[in-house]
């Protein structure tokens, strides 16, 4: 493979609903094997997918939140929510689930993958990117 | 400059796969490359050849077909996707226990490597989605 790129999966959407964040999710784990630059970023109805004590059972929606968690082990460690999405819905960080990935540099502390971020920052995220994929 | 194309919507209900054929033409046209055209979402029902629309509509499915024999157009539609969606290419068929398949001409299947690949390998890649 010949360069790096920076690959953003932006997430916009409730986590169910429709199949866009299931199916968005997938594409981040197939991508994780291309040895990327790669960050996930979360706003509007997307910051639900990250929320703790979902529960799909009366639904019949296949519940994939807890495959989040997993996000750490594939190195995507830079998970960015949008403060001002997450205010407009009376969410605050303690709604969202705790995903930590592991330093290898640092005796493999765990340290948290969200980092909230205001509506600038994330626009600022945006523009240093070479890929977006919209989900 | 080299695209890819990523195509996140069905025909017919949403104009995005009519939108990224247009786009692909003019590129093409006007001497750019497309690396590859990658369909995702209900975007793999964009490759199903039992599409039969009135003879007054246009025809999305063969007009992506007729895209491909003219330029050697790669044209792949996400494996897992398109299972989840019925559209199955003759080796899925069997694999699974089909009855038949229904890959149109130009199209093949594969994984969603090939999305990322088209990424990498690419000037831009340009999503067409709702």
């Amino acid at each position: 493979m010949s360069e790096t790129k920076k690959f953003m999966y932006l997430n916009r959407r409730a986590p169910y609903g429709t199949i866009y964040a299931l199916e968005g999710l997938e594409v981040v784990l197939i991508g994780a094997a291309f040895e990327q630059d790669v960050s996930m970023a979360f706003m509007d109805d997307g910051v639900f997918q990250l929320t703790k004590g979902q529960d799909t059972s009366d639904s019949d929606m296949k519940n994939f939140s807890p495959t989040y968690n997993a996000l750490g082990d594939y190195e995507v460690n830079k998970i960015y929510v949008e403060q001002e999405s997450m205010d407009d819905r009376g969410l605050t960080l303690d709604d969202l689930q705790h995903l930590v990935w592991e330093d290898e540099d640092e005796d493999y502390a765990k340290k948290p993958s969200i980092r909230v971020v205001s509506r600038q920052e994330m626009a600022d995220l945006l523009e240093e990117q070479d890929i977006i994929l919209n989900y | 400059m080299k695209f890819s194309i990523q195509v996140n919507e069905g025909p017919y209900t949403h104009q995005a796969s009519d939108t990224a054929y247009k786009f692909t033409r003019a590129a093409l046209e006007g001497g750019h490359e497309i690396y590859r055209v990658f369909f995702y979402h209900d975007g793999v029902n964009n490759g199903t050849r039992m599409t039969t629309p009135p003879q007054d509509d246009r025809n999305i499915v063969n007009r992506w077909s007729e895209l491909s024999k003219e330029y050697d157009l790669d044209l792949v539609l996400c494996v897992a996707a398109a299972q989840r969606r019925g559209i199955v290419d003759e080796e899925e068929a069997k694999r699974h226990g089909k009855s038949g398949d229904n890959v149109a001409e130009g199209f093949r299947i594969s994984g969603l490597g090939q999305l990322i690949d088209a990424g990498i390998n690419s000037d831009r890649l340009i999503s067409f989605g709702d």
